[in-house]
């Protein structure tokens, strides 16, 4: 693909709405797009994603392509593979952006393999080496324990982002741009897998994803029954509630309220973890929060290296003071 | 017949090694680790062994752990082994060592996995936990063209087809294919057993099949890499935190409370 060309996103339509990944992404393309004086395009799959389309265009689009096709409406990875791939080998794009979201972390390495190339995944940050047009990802390894900077080495170059890594675009609704058709042809037959039930377990009250503050416990805490205490603060605070892999792995809250590289990713305006050590495989999840406050017994915890205001000492007595301190001065 | 499971673990660094132990050579673009520090079987990968056997712990069935790395520690790799798995295949080449490309790994498995007359179900851990690529059992559903579950924690399997409870953020789907599939499987899926002492001591015994690359099928251009590594670094953090210390723990959360407030953060 010598004449390949500009940045392709993957983009995401929830309830006909542009999602925040969307958003996020295209804040990030239209940053190297205008490094190599390109153009940015966002691919929405599905049907009735014309708002979508509008919405990506004010958002930082240049072009929107729709594409639809029945088997598309909902989300199967072997269509929305197949559809991807007919796009790609259309417009052959230099660049293709994707989100590490839950139906990323599938779609994108399947995609890079489909197409014979690489995947810069879980990237923080995307950048342009101007001299070759190369996009150089910086992404944690080793559980977030180190950065490594990667290139891709043969085109498309693709990258998964990591959902919030980047803030969306101050929408403009006086943005121009083009939106095409692409219908594509998709052999139903193609699909390998079929989800037979769907299972919810969202955990209660705020979404830990927009919350503006989240209040997490991890393994200190030594059982299942001062999650509720949590939860009464969160209730005070209506913060969200959280919990680290330890907590979730020794079945005291269900994998819903995981934070981490393999939980949830969450930005809160203010995280308060509880009896967490703060391995770098959590903090992978909470790094971008804008403050983090640390209550832990171990002075040499982990955690008290990102967090801003920290107390050492036992929560069992430090929670319900909080608690009740919280309740005296929220109720002013 | 018997069947036939493949599960694909990876040797990584310790992940649980003492912070201070991490360093990395700059000039090599690697992680060092001291040599007391032994490596292990990859966290994930040892709860897809875990699948497999609880698999064959109800039907007639044989599991093969296959891995690939430019050298192995014989004693780590054996774990599956002990813990109940059949069959050890370690593909072990000096040429290996650029671990980071998944398309190179998944290229590798692959062929192993087709020179091994293919497997009904093959399971992989979600993801490794040096590079959490979190690519190659993907890729080698892709290589082999079958079906693909990702994300499980609790694989059951009828004659067919493999049946899936996927984690998604808000819950879990069911999710079944026709076999033969991989499946990835995630820590929810339990702790993985230990080895018992018989099966150490049959472990001992056991000889791992050893190959290189020029044992399998490989053709010049699916092994070009994909990626380049530029760069690796530890990522500073600058952060100062303000230990909030009162008489005793309750007057300090109640500074801790005021403090929060003042700040405006609640």
């Amino acid at each position: 693909m010598a004449d390949a060309a500009g940045i392709l996103i993957v983009g995401d339509v929830i309830d006909g709405q542009l999602g925040s990944t969307s958003k996020e992404l295209l804040a990030a393309g239209r940053q190297i797009a205008n490094n190599l004086n390109e153009s940015v395009s966002i691919a929405l799959l599905g049907s009735s994603t014309e708002t979508a389309g509008t919405q990506a265009i004010e958002s930082g689009a240049d072009i929107v392509y729709l594409v639809n096709n029945p088997a598309l409406e909902s989300y199967h990875i072997d269509f929305h593979l197949a559809a991807l791939k007919s796009l790609v080998d259309e417009i052959s794009p230099r660049i293709i952006l994707m989100g590490r979201t839950a139906e990323g972390r599938e779609l994108a390495p399947r995609l890079a393999f489909r197409l014979g190339v690489g995947l810069a995944q879980d990237c923080l940050e995307v950048s342009i080496d101007t001299s070759n047009q190369t996009l150089l990802a910086n992404r944690p390894v080793y559980g977030g324990s180190a950065v490594a900077v990667v290139s891709c080495e043969q085109t498309p170059q693709i990258a998964a982002i990591r959902p919030k890594a980047y803030e969306p675009l101050e929408t403009d609704s006086n943005r121009s741009g083009e939106t095409v058709s692409f219908p594509v042809e998709l052999d139903t037959s193609i699909a390998k897998t079929k989800v037979t039930n769907v299972v919810k377990e969202e955990s209660e009250g705020v979404k830990l994803e927009d919350a503006r503050i989240v209040i997490a416990g991890g393994r200190g805490l030594g059982g299942p029954e001062p999650f509720s205490d949590l939860q009464n603060l969160a209730d005070i605070l209506g913060a969200g509630v959280g919990a680290s892999r330890a907590a979730v792995d020794s079945g005291w809250v269900p994998y819903s309220y995981q934070v981490g590289l393999t939980g949830k990713t969450i930005t809160p305006e203010i995280y308060i973890t509880v009896a967490i050590s703060g391995a770098s495989q959590h903090m992978a999840g909470c790094s971008g929060s804008k403050v983090i406050v640390a209550i832990n017994k171990d002075s040499e915890a982990n955690i008290f290296k990102d967090a801003k205001y920290g107390v050492v000492g036992d929560w069992e007595t430090i929670l319900p003071a909080f608690t009740e301190t919280v309740r005296e001065l929220t109720q002013d | 017949m018997p069947l036939k499971i493949g599960v694909l673990a990876k040797q990584v660094i310790d992940p649980d090694m003492p912070t201070a132990a991490f360093s990395i050579d700059a000039t090599a673009k690697e992680v060092t680790v001291p040599s007391t520090i032994p490596p292990v079987v990859n966290g994930f990968d040892e709860n897809a062994v875990e699948a497999a056997l609880q698999i064959k712990d109800s039907q007639e069935a044989t599991v093969t752990v296959i891995s690939s790395g430019p050298s192995f520690a014989l004693d780590v790799m054996k774990k599956p082994l002990s813990m109940g798995a059949d069959e050890l295949v370690l593909i072990q080449d000096d040429g290996f060592k650029n671990t980071i490309d998944s398309f190179f790994t998944a290229r590798l498995l692959s062929s192993a996995i087709e020179k091994l007359g293919g497997f009904d179900l093959i399971i992989c851990g979600r993801q490794a936990s040096d590079w959490d690529n979190a690519q190659v059992p993907l890729g080698v559903a892709e290589l082999l063209g079958v079906a693909c579950i990702s994300l499980g924690r609790k694989v059951d399997v009828t004659p067919n087809s493999v049946i899936v409870e996927k984690i998604i953020p808000d819950g879990y789907e069911v999710v079944e294919a026709d076999l033969p599939a991989l499946v990835t499987v995630s820590n929810e899926l339990g702790q993985p057993r230990y080895p018992t002492l018989r099966g150490i001591m049959a472990a001992t015994r056991k000889k791992p099949t050893i190959w290189s690359a020029s044992d399998l099928d490989l053709d010049a251009a699916s092994l070009e890499p994909r990626l380049k590594l530029h760069d690796l670094f530890v990522p500073e953090r600058d952060q100062i935190c303000e230990i909030i210390e009162g008489d005793d723990d309750a007057d300090s959360a109640r500074l801790l409370a005021l403090k929060l407030r003042e700040a405006k953060l609640i």
